[in-house]
């Protein structure tokens, strides 16, 4: 079908207003994008790692959730869906739900209860190959406690444990890249996607992951105002340079193809994606020409990883 | 009707949880209790049952995979032992405060360090204060009529609440022993169709659950899990009593063996009570008047009725598989020692710490406690009141 944005704006909301989320979070923007895509006669339930989303949606004793939602902890989103979904297999055997009723399992955490603590159990519940969807939301770093780093946080950034003093330029390692060892673990479906103007790549990509059977994972760029530090006006804008730059490249890995979703015309220096940034203020002070160069050699390095990978 | 076998502990556990054939286990393998989840896989792989097994990376992920399953409305259950058990530790709270009725089937062991296997109560006593109904098991027979029971305690509209079913590693899990199984029709009969209220997976009710709570709300949450750990003494009183009914085997909360006149009782959980029981017939014979309390409830506690049982004997010695470490006795001599000032019985008590790490608890051991009980209330000695027995010391010969 073709994808026509109005008729997807106008799909009843499955996260309604009311929550506590700041202004200018991608996280509940992208959120909504991925239940946008769930057909309306599907129910479904979701599933949350303890993180900002969770404690500002699910507030006791109001829920913004208009579907079944389950928080259990941080570490273990992929574990407790997996026996969601599983519990689904079991009861629709034994006759104890109707037939025609479909449930879709989708599960949402940051990128602290997914690429760090939450790493095992979402490894095991794509290995074992549950019918779900795993959605991170990556504002890359524990943005809930206060700005601490993770492993998605970008080289040089700068939060409150890699904060940047006369003895350091912030985080010092390389980001960890999760939907390449997502891919690795030969589920049917990964994505990488992000906030664009149109809302299409999101919408088809959360669409195709819901609606393949197995394990899918899709990885969201989310900004965080507080954390990255632009104007929350600004957070579609900052997603378009994240693109634009190929800092987050959209692609999709569909049954072990890669596929690139989105050639930039002109490949925008990394500059313009971070200088919107307070996190990486100190990257334009004078003396500190080479970490940008260092920054553009690593986005580079991995943009050309990829399209080897896509076989452009 | 019934039929006589013989079966290791495990090997009843998952008898029974093959009769039951609950809706979804998820489980990790660890010793002692790694048979379970084998047999039941193996029940399954042969359609002996059809349960959904899930084969998760951790035990972490057994008892989130359980919380998952149970809330999606699904009868779920898992097994663990020992360091098991202490990762899933964050998830046995979430299992109680979400309310979620499942069934943890655990074989104790000890926990590290030193790393080793063999049974003590460790690991479920450091668990006791997780909100958890826990039951525990003499032997194999009990351990699976314990099992058929877990289901109808933990559903009980009053209750909602987690149920652990407790047998003592290798000492129960694996020494193969006489048992009488249940027929199949009359566990299903007695255990009931899963019917529940609330769920993820009912359709057009959709349920939140596990939210962020303020704390206006958090007090009142906790007060009414607590109000359902006190209603859940009724309700396994009501189970056990149908079950003895039924099958013609059981006790409430604890059995009594030979304390209706007993001078000196001995307080004691899980396999070494039968230790104790034979250790009692030997000291019978020669005039003593010695009993055993074979604890089987530990959560909820049943205080008043421990003290009601206790009273009239002159002593008592509590036996704990288990070092609490806050310097003067387990869990049980506290939990007891509190009972009995609290109901006024002030008879003369001993704390003993036994067993650890799989160290035999002998009749010999048990008639040396009855004997320090005895020298206590007869001969006016005193003793330092948190012991340990079976300890090896520069004088054992195998140290020397």
């Amino acid at each position: 079908m073709p994808y026509n944005l109005k008729e997807v704006m106008n799909k009843k909301e499955r996260l309604t207003p009311g929550h506590r989320m700041c202004a200018g979070c991608g996280a509940t923007i992208g959120v909504r994008a991925v239940l946008r895509a769930l057909h309306e006669e599907d129910r479904a339930v979701i599933g949350n790692a303890t993180g900002c989303l969770e404690v500002s949606t699910y507030t006791y004793p109001y829920t913004s959730w208009e579907d079944s939602y389950i928080h259990n902890a941080f570490e273990n989103a992929g574990a407790t869906l997996s026996g969601v979904e599983t519990a689904y297999r079991a009861l629709k055997k034994r006759g104890r739900l109707p037939e025609n009723e479909n449930f879709k399992f989708i599960t949402f955490g940051g990128d602290g209860g997914t690429y760090d603590i939450g790493f095992q159990s979402l490894s095991g519940a794509m290995e074992r190959g549950h019918d779900m969807v795993y959605v991170c939301y990556d504002n890359g770093a524990y943005m809930n406690t206060g700005i601490q780093r993770s492993s998605a946080t970008p080289m040089y950034a700068d939060t409150t444990t890699t904060p940047v003093g006369s003895a350091s330029n912030g985080k010092m390692q390389k980001r960890k890249d999760l939907a390449s060892i997502i891919a690795e673990h030969n589920v049917p479906y990964v994505a990488q996607t992000t906030l664009t103007k149109d809302f299409k790549d999101i919408y088809k990509k959360s669409e195709k992951a819901i609606y393949t059977e197995g394990a899918c994972f899709l990885n969201l760029l989310a900004p965080c105002p507080r954390g990255w530090r632009y104007e929350t006006a600004d957070v579609m804008e900052i997603c378009r340079l994240a693109v634009d730059t190929c800092y987050w490249p959209l692609f999709e890995v569909d049954h072990g193809n890669w596929t690139l979703s989105y050639e930039p015309k002109r490949k925008l220096p990394i500059e313009d994606f971070l200088r919107p940034q307070g996190r990486f203020k100190h990257l334009f002070k004078p003396g500190n020409e080479d970490l940008l160069v260092q920054f553009q050699e690593e986005v580079d390095r991995r943009w050309e990883d990829l399209l080897y990978k896509c076989a452009k | 009707m019934s039929m006589k076998d013989r079966m290791s502990g495990n090997e009843a556990v998952a008898y029974a949880i093959k009769q039951i054939n609950p809706d979804v286990m998820p489980a990790f393998p660890i010793t002692p209790s790694t048979e379970i989840p084998q047999l039941v896989s193996t029940y399954i792989a042969n359609n002996e049952m059809d349960t959904e097994f899930i084969p998760v990376e951790s035990e972490h992920s057994s008892m989130s995979a359980t919380i998952g399953a149970e809330a999606a409305g699904a009868r779920s259950l898992t097994a663990t032992s020992s360091c098991g058990l202490a990762l899933m530790w964050e998830e046995l709270l979430l299992a109680a405060s979400d309310r979620m009725p499942c069934v943890l089937a655990l074989v104790n062991r000890t926990l590290s360090g030193p790393i080793n296997i063999n049974c003590d109560h460790t690991d479920s006593m450091g668990a006791r204060d997780t909100g958890w109904i826990q039951i525990y098991a003499e032997n194999n027979q009990e351990a699976y009529d314990n099992f058929i029971q877990a289901y109808p305690i933990a559903e009980d509209e009053r209750v909602h609440l987690p149920v652990m079913i407790c047998q003592d590693g290798f000492i129960t899990s694996h020494a193969v022993e006489n048992i009488i199984l249940n027929e199949d029709p009359d566990v299903k009969d007695f255990v009931g169709e899963y019917k529940p209220e609330e769920f993820l997976l009912n359709p057009g009710k959709p349920i939140a659950i596990g939210p962020y709570a303020i704390s206006p709300y958090v007090m009142e949450a906790r007060k009414a899990q607590e109000e359902a750990m006190e209603n859940a003494r009724e309700v396994i009183k009501e189970v056990a009593g149908k079950y003895r009914q039924k099958f013609g085997r059981g006790f409430d909360f604890f059995e009594e063996y030979r304390t209706g006149d007993a001078e000196f009782i001995m307080l004691i959980i899980g396999s070494a009570a039968g230790t104790a029981k034979q250790a009692v017939d030997d000291l019978r014979e020669k005039g003593i008047k010695a009993g055993v309390l074979k604890l089987r409830v530990f959560r909820p506690f049943p205080a008043e009725e421990i003290a009601a049982a206790l009273k009239n004997a002159k002593a008592a010695a509590i036996m704990d598989r288990c070092e609490s470490y806050n310097g003067h006795g387990g869990p049980l001599a506290s939990e007891v020692r509190a009972a009995l000032f609290e109901n006024n019985v002030r008879i003369k008590v001993l704390c003993y710490t036994y067993g650890l790490g799989g160290r035999d608890f002998t009749v010999e051991s048990a008639y040396n406690v009855f004997d320090e009980l005895s020298q206590m209330v007869n001969d006016g000695k005193e003793f330092k009141q948190h012991r340990y027995i079976g300890l090896r010391s520069s004088q054992s010969p195998e140290v020397r």
